[in-house]
């Protein structure tokens, strides 16, 4: 008897219709993550070291030797860059796992897709981006020829976006687990070897002065497939990973 | 147009335990809805389910008589939900934090009503500290800054008087009959002892 006396001396509450502001999210998504990884340097820093410090170390294990390694530096760029990657990615969606706003982001009225994907752009930003660009002055030590520099970063810079995407869906599948780690490379390592194959192929060619178009074209193409196919495969881990 | 979130027969099974079976639920404008029941008897599985999270349960959902499924975006669209973690970001001020939210509601807001919310939840003067300096009952009272700020009809909140002082849990309850008593509709767990209203209604889990 209360409640229906209760009901019928409320007023009727406005209802939202389901409305746009994707776009708004988006930039506000991307802001807040930049903001937060440029307050915790540490971590940002921490991929970028490590990369630094395995190209230093391997001319002084192996051999100055410039044709030695000019043959071997594609290969130790990439395998490195890889392992840099795979090293930042567990914390990709930890944080806001652990204080609850990744239930908010799952709530949010917006394409869960198109947010992770503004993570995911985030986290390219801060590694792989950096790591392309460090590149070339890290080829210096490895005494790479002139003209492959220019192919090494652009190969990286390409790459790594592909590694971001398909890292975050390891990533997202793994952050309800308490030591997702070692999983989640055992899980996104298979994926990037398509990935480590072109991209280190890419800059042998440089190297050798073959062409390297072909090269760049498949890392572009798996970039295009990647960027189609993670968003929604990172949206569906997540929402796996929250009714675990 | 008035709310109404309806389960039918909802069951839900947890290590091969049923945590509530057969359950039927109506949930109406201008109600506080209050599950109760002992730790670990689901109230927070049953909040999750009803606010969309969950989807390993058996029964129906029904959001103004429509399937969840086929309703989600607009039921979506006005609900809030503020779950056991107060999802404040630590690295970020309350200001900061605030403005993210919003932005996923689709609103960009502005700086002064965002300030407005804050000083409601007794935070004014901590707008720009970042949130991890706060204590737990502050950072509580961030996420609830959010109920004033984004004005949804729907109010899911799980245990929202954790870490809140006394004061804070008078001011909370008022705001939760007033939500009610305008119309929304409330669905709240907690182990604080509720004020008898007319607009509130309890539900036994365990």
């Amino acid at each position: 008897m209360q409640r229906s006396h209760a009901q019928l001396s409320t007023p009727e509450m406005a209802m939202h219709a389901p409305q746009g502001g994707l776009l708004v999210a988006i930039k506000a998504t991307l802001k807040r993550d930049l903001t937060l990884m440029l307050r915790r340097r540490g971590e940002v820093l921490n991929p970028l070291v490590f990369f630094a410090l395995v190209i230093t170390l391997f001319p002084i294990g192996i051999s100055p030797d410039p044709e030695l390694l000019a043959s071997i530096a594609p290969g130790l760029f990439w395998v490195a860059a890889l392992l840099a990657a795979l090293l930042s990615l567990d914390s990709l969606f930890r944080s806001d796992y652990d204080d609850g706003s990744l239930e908010q982001l799952l709530l949010a009225p917006q394409p869960l897709a198109a947010l992770g994907l503004a993570k995911v752009a985030v986290h390219w930003l801060l590694t792989g981006l950096p790591l392309a660009l460090m590149a070339p002055l890290l080829g210096i030590m490895l005494s790479l020829p002139a003209g492959s520099y220019a192919v090494l970063a652009l190969s990286l810079a390409l790459g790594t976006a592909s590694l971001s995407l398909i890292g975050a869906i390891g990533a997202a599948l793994t952050v309800g687990l308490a030591r997702g780690g070692v999983l989640l490379s055992l899980l996104v390592l298979p994926l990037y070897i398509p990935v480590l194959i072109f991209g280190a192929g890419a800059v042998q060619a440089a190297i050798f002065g073959e062409g390297i178009a072909a090269h760049l074209a498949i890392l572009g193409a798996l970039l295009a497939l990647a960027l189609m196919l993670a968003p929604w495969a990172i949206a569906a881990s997540l929402r796996i990973s929250i009714n675990g | 147009m008035s709310l109404c979130l309806q389960a039918r027969q909802l069951a839900c099974e947890r290590d091969d335990r049923w945590l509530f079976e057969g359950l039927d639920l109506d949930i109406q404008s201008g109600e506080i809805v209050r599950i109760e029941g002992p730790n670990g008897s689901g109230k927070t599985t049953l909040l999750k389910i009803l606010s969309g999270q969950l989807t390993d349960y058996r029964g129906e959902l029904y959001w103004n008589g429509e399937p969840m499924r086929q309703a989600r975006e607009h039921f979506l669209a006005n609900l809030l939900y503020l779950g056991h973690a107060p999802g404040v970001k630590a690295g970020l001020s309350p200001l900061e934090n605030l403005a993210w939210y919003q932005a996923l509601s689709g609103e960009k807001g502005s700086e002064p009503a965002r300030e407005a919310a804050l000083a409601a939840v007794g935070l004014a003067g901590f707008e720009d500290v970042p949130a991890g300096q706060l204590s737990a009952g502050q950072q509580r009272r961030v996420a609830l800054a959010r109920l004033t700020l984004t004005p949804r009809a729907l109010w899911v909140l799980d245990e929202p008087f954790t870490a809140i002082d006394r004061q804070g849990v008078a001011a909370l309850e008022a705001q939760l009959v007033a939500h009610a008593q305008s119309g929304g509709c409330v669905l709240v767990t907690t182990h604080h002892a509720l004020t008898e209203s007319p607009v509130l209604r309890r539900i036994q889990l365990g």
